[in-house]
């Protein structure tokens, strides 16, 4: 039997304002009139809020600690999210948000290790679960409890690497490893579901060992919970399916492939801002 | 050649793995259901916490290698060549090359030393591309005693190597004082007229191919290549200096491999120069290594033509 867990109002207030500045975040790092990832980066950001503000151990002043929990964006292109958390926690200056993409940039078009924070380089998509399955098995060898975190795109899961890496982890038994599917049902061409269908999530991480929770990705409470879930889980990898809307909190751009890479005008940033703002 | 003893160059890659395992915990040898033929068998069957299985998956091989390594281990990834490059190329590349983490990839059976297999098991294009990554260091050690050496300086350079190994009993060509440093040609045999530049197997190829020129009036120089990434530029061009012509051997494409590395290296001041390798083309099954290495002409008889055109 479910038992619903009473979440403190004033832990999700923190937290919604934290996916809040998230958003704002990423609509900085996108800047006027350059070409980026939009769509899946706010689709993802309260589940990328949720876990630098509530799960993750972590530092910005130790950023090295071998006792760190470890974050990976194997949807590289996302990144904007990972970068106005990593802003937003004290890796760097918020300023440097406005520099991503530009030439010599700490900030690069998709997850580099030259950025603090950044724990591994992603952007072909498919290879992120992987890493985590490396780093979940350092982990086990070396006795150090710290888990490892990656979210994954629905539309990256027609790479077969995902299900390798599926089959890895559940032999290695790593329930220090949690994947994240950020299951916005869009990808670059169009709908998921149309141009490449990929159904049943949960039964196919559950047919590949793992434990799996499905919840709203963009419902705090809900995040939290089946993060303490995940986290808890003994003997098994873990998998949560987070339905969510791709833009959103940005009006005019929720639930459009053509904001998957994208660009916004001075008046689309303006209307964007004052979307955030008012969610 | 006084000493024509032959050693098999996997197990004693086993064997030297093995040893450095022993004295470092951090060393993690990954397999992917062939780890009896890479010979990582030896790490499995004496230090099980520091082997795992991977699975019939060298993509996903490599990528965990990535993240044990963004961990501290030094993860030693093995499978065939032709598959662990071949079918991870992508994965080397973004996730190992790029961030310079510290992997070693061991391409195993390399060349056409699973001979029978055929084609699909062989390799000839490995070393191309493993050498044209950025951050990439490329050994192919000549023999069985010289793989020691070279283990330990893959696990000394703190990034990621590519060390590609012959399946096959190979004539021993170095002493156990013989001094391995990357990226430095090693002089086997000397001559004054011709320079021969051998490397794995063809090794034995080149001094045979020397000693049958002697009769002919011809004294060629052999220098060995265990690395192909990086050369050093000024000790290739100074292995080489005085011999008039140059004739590469390998048991790779001529497309990318040893003799393109050494031709990029003398771009500035050539000399005659021919490559003698598998001329863009598959391999294909034979009972015996010795009757393919002929086929594809890789023998000291094909070394000795080609030294003459150019003598």
């Amino acid at each position: 039997m479910k038992r619903r867990r009473v979440v403190d109002n004033d832990l999700l207030n923190y937290l919604k304002e934290k996916a809040r500045s998230v958003r704002l975040g990423v609509i900085d790092a996108l800047g006027v009139g350059n070409r980026g990832h939009l769509g899946g980066s706010m689709s993802c950001a309260d589940i990328v809020a949720a876990l630098y503000f509530y799960k993750m151990r972590r530092s910005s002043d130790k950023v090295n600690d071998p006792n760190r929990d470890r974050f990976i964006m194997s949807k590289g292109h996302s990144v904007l999210a990972q970068y106005a958390a990593l802003a937003e926690a004290g890796f760097f200056d918020k300023d440097v948000l406005s520099t991503t993409k530009s030439l010599g940039s700490i900030l690069q078009g998709h997850p580099e290790r030259t950025t603090p924070g950044v724990e591994a380089n992603t952007g072909s998509l498919g290879q992120g679960l992987s890493i985590g399955v490396g780093m979940a098995l350092a982990g086990k060898a070396d006795d150090r409890d710290y888990r490892i975190y990656v979210i994954l795109g629905d539309g990256e899961l027609a790479e077969g690497q995902v299900w390798e890496a599926a089959m890895a982890a559940s032999h290695y038994t790593l329930d220090n490893l949690t994947a994240i599917v950020d299951m916005n049902g869009i990808q670059a061409m169009g709908k998921t579901r149309d141009r490449y269908s990929i159904q049943n999530i949960s039964g196919r991480f559950a047919a590949f060992g793992w434990k799996t929770f499905e919840i709203d990705g963009h419902d705090m409470a809900d995040i939290i919970e089946a993060l303490d879930a995940a986290a808890s889980a003994r003997g098994l990898p873990s998998a949560i399916i987070a339905r969510t809307i791709k833009g959103k909190g940005v009006n005019f751009a929720e639930n459009k492939h053509t904001y998957h890479n994208n660009l916004l005008t001075a008046e689309d940033r303006a209307n964007a801002i004052a979307s955030v703002m008012s969610m | 050649m006084a000493n024509k003893q032959e050693i098999n160059p996997r197990i004693a890659y086993g064997e030297a793995l093995l040893d450095l395992a022993r004295s470092n915990r951090n060393i993690i040898a990954l397999d992917a259901d062939l780890c009896a033929s890479t010979q990582s068998v030896q790490i499995e069957n004496n230090l099980p916490e520091q082997f795992c299985e991977m699975g019939i998956s060298e993509a996903n091989m490599v990528s965990t290698a990535a993240g044990l390594s963004l961990c501290g281990k030094i993860p030693f990834v093995h499978s065939f060549a032709v598959f662990v490059v071949g079918r991870s190329f992508d994965q080397i590349r973004q996730g190992v090359c790029l961030p310079n983490l510290n992997v070693k990839i061991v391409g195993s059976s390399a060349g056409l030393s699973d001979f029978g297999d055929g084609a699909t098991h062989q390799s000839f294009e490995d070393i191309a591309l493993m050498r044209v990554l950025p951050n990439m260091t490329v050994l192919a050690p000549v023999d069985a005693v010289e793989v020691q050496k070279v283990v330990r300086a893959a696990a000394a350079i703190e990034g990621p190597v590519y060390i590609r190994l012959n399946r096959n009993d190979m004539q021993i060509v170095t002493g156990p004082a013989t001094q391995f440093e990357v990226g430095k040609p090693l002089l086997l045999s000397e001559g004054r007229d011709v320079s021969i530049c051998v490397n794995g197997i063809t090794a034995s190829m080149g001094l045979a191919a020397s000693e049958l020129l002697d009769k002919h009036g011809v004294s060629a120089r052999v220098v060995n290549f265990s690395t192909i990434k990086p050369l050093d530029e000024v000790a290739v061009r100074s292995a080489l200096a005085g011999t008039r012509a140059v004739v590469t051997v390998e048991e790779h494409s001529v497309i990318g491999g040893l003799g393109s590395a050494i031709l990029e290296c003398m771009s500035e001041a050539p000399l005659p120069t021919v490559r003698i390798g598998i001329t863009d083309r598959y391999g294909q099954s034979a009972h015996d290594y010795g009757q393919l290495l002929q086929h594809y002409g890789l023998t000291a008889e094909a070394i000795v033509s080609a030294v003459m055109k150019v003598a």
